[in-house]
């Protein structure tokens, strides 16, 4: 004690015997935890200093540990004795704890991904129906011993039939978990961008004012972009964010779409083209909406990729592979710089009517030689009326139950093989 | 042999005739019903003993039927059996604070579904 505290005061301030403590000061008691932290604050140092931050995370994570398994009685108070009497089983415990936690995140972002994803939604609950149906079935044929000739026809065939849609839904979970397992961190970049956009319901207040603030500092601001790639695609669609803004202002923009604008009335009005009128509509926060429904904006390289995603209730976009082929999005792909408005009806469940707009902008930033580079965009909004013209789309084959689609290019788990 | 009617509001082909044959053997009337948005209209018709409903369905979910049904004067206590493809702790306290009388979780047995019914129902 080399700090003129004496040891008798030092343990009451510690809430310890002056015994213990003498044995702690002569290395005959193990020190750690909460114990080591109380002793540092009393003696106005960090608990690092004598005990090396290792020891002391060691002993917050074992303290986490304990917290969070009050149920089971751990003698909270003998944490830092355990650690150190026996630092393998302590490292042991607050690694697992470090993995049960983990492992926490990843249930969190799974369930929430099978409440939001439609893919995993739609195909969870096919393999889980399908697998109820054939349950029944068999078990009735099981069971059953007199069961008549034409009942029993009937079962056969619908346990046929669920097997065969339970063999293509869990075919598609298989191909998704695998692709998405392929992410580093069960994340791409982009699903980085999706999702701080989302969170933010894709408007970026900060961007909006003639003066705004400065992308630097937004991204800095953004926890949920954790790579660098999704940080550099981030500085891309903010840059676009701010050039949009800066020719589309958000009250100008809120007038004439109270107005009853449509978007190529809106880019004539702002002399902008019609890509731009898309971002900026589908950029609107809810409360600049007053009474109108969202905007959906989604956008495709000329391959085809998905480059931006923002769906809405009723109209899901795929997070992997290859989205709905008769999407205005893509017709609009085969007719550059011609502006397409097509009346959509969501096949599925609901039935949701929407009204979508898109168009693909052709540039050559390359100059004479190099290649065309192809960018569409489709923007989609809910209406409550039902256009006879409209057409049938979907998300993707695989979860599309559309029986009559021209453009099918494999079956959909719900309609088994008979769905090609 | 029983009386008692059964409403399943279901939309999977195969399980309402998997449903339907083990409660029919069973004694009971069952009357089936597939589309989410006319599903309370169907109950008001019916007036079952009984309703078993699936939580996912064409044009409304069953949550939404469960709620609106028990605001509904004349058949707002007829016991529900709510049917789900996701059994985690949320949607079951959902259900529960929606009224439902019982959840049950796909994939489930014939004997489950029919104990739950006599139950219910006695």
């Amino acid at each position: 004690m080399d700090r003129g505290v004496k040891q008798a005061a030092l343990a009451r301030a510690c809430d310890i015997s002056a015994s213990y403590l003498n044995l702690i000061e002569h290395n005959r008691r193990p020190i750690g935890g909460a114990l080591l932290v109380r002793i540092a604050q009393a003696l106005g140092v960090d608990p690092g200093l004598f005990s090396g931050t290792a020891e002391v995370q060691l002993a917050a994570a074992m303290d986490a540990a304990a917290a969070s398994h009050e149920g089971t009685g751990p003698e909270r108070e003998r944490a830092e004795e355990l650690a150190g009497r026996f630092p393998g089983w302590a490292r042991l415990i607050a690694a697992q704890q470090r993995e049960i936690r983990r492992l926490e995140q990843v249930v969190e972002r799974l369930d929430d991904r099978l409440t939001h994803d439609p893919f995993l939604s739609a195909s969870m609950h096919s393999v889980l129906s399908s697998v109820t149906s054939i349950r029944s079935a068999s078990a009735i044929l099981a069971q059953g011993d007199d069961i008549e000739p034409e009942w029993e026809a009937r079962f056969h065939r619908n346990i046929f039939e669920d097997s065969q849609r339970l063999a293509a839904a869990t075919e598609t979970l298989v191909e998704y978990l695998d692709s998405d397992s392929r992410a580093s961190d069960g994340n791409l970049p982009q699903d980085e961008l999706d999702a701080w956009l989302a969170a933010r319901s894709w408007h970026v207040a900060e961007l909006e004012a003639s003066e705004g603030a400065a992308i630097d500092d937004v991204l800095a601001e953004a926890a949920l972009l954790k790579s660098a790639a999704a940080k550099r695609i981030a500085r891309g669609a903010l840059e676009r964010y701010a050039q949009d803004a800066a020719v589309v202002p958000i009250g100008p923009l809120q007038e004439a779409l109270a107005a009853g604008a449509s978007p190529m009335e809106m880019a004539g009005r702002f002399a902008v083209g019609l890509p731009v009128v898309f971002r900026r509509l589908a950029a609107l926060p809810p409360e600049a909406l007053e009474s109108a429904p969202s905007f959906g904006l989604v956008a495709c390289d000329g391959s085809g990729t998905l480059t931006f995603r923002k769906p809405l209730p009723g109209f899901g976009l795929p997070r992997y592979g290859a989205a709905c082929p008769i999407w205005p999005l893509f017709q609009a792909l085969q007719r550059p710089m011609t502006p397409i408005s097509q009346p959509l009806i969501f096949a599925g469940r609901d039935e949701n009517s929407f009204n979508a707009w898109a168009i693909a902008d052709l540039s050559y930033p390359a100059g004479y030689d190099g290649p065309a580079v192809l960018e569409a965009w489709m923007l989609f909004q809910p209406t409550m009326e039902t256009d006879s013209a409209a057409r049938r789309v979907g998300t993707s084959c695989r979860i599309c139950p559309e029986t009559d689609c021209v453009a099918r290019r494999e079956p959909s788990v719900f309609l088994g093989t008979s769905g090609l | 042999m029983t009386d008692k009617r059964v409403l399943l509001i279901e939309d999977e082909p195969n399980i309402i005739e998997a449903i339907r044959f083990i409660l029919s053997r069973d004694g009971w009337r069952v009357d089936t019903h597939s589309d989410g948005k006319t599903a309370l209209d169907a109950i008001r018709t019916r007036e079952p003993d009984l309703v078993i409903l699936d939580v996912m369905l064409p044009n409304k979910s069953g949550y939404d039927i469960l709620n609106e049904l028990r605001e509904t004067q004349d058949v707002g206590n007829t016991p529900v059996l709510m049917l789900t493809a996701r059994g985690q702790k949320k949607d079951r306290e959902l259900a529960e604070r929606l009224g439902a009388s019982r959840f049950m979780t796909k994939p489930f047995s014939n004997g489950e579904i029919l104990s739950t019914v006599r139950e219910l129902v006695g």
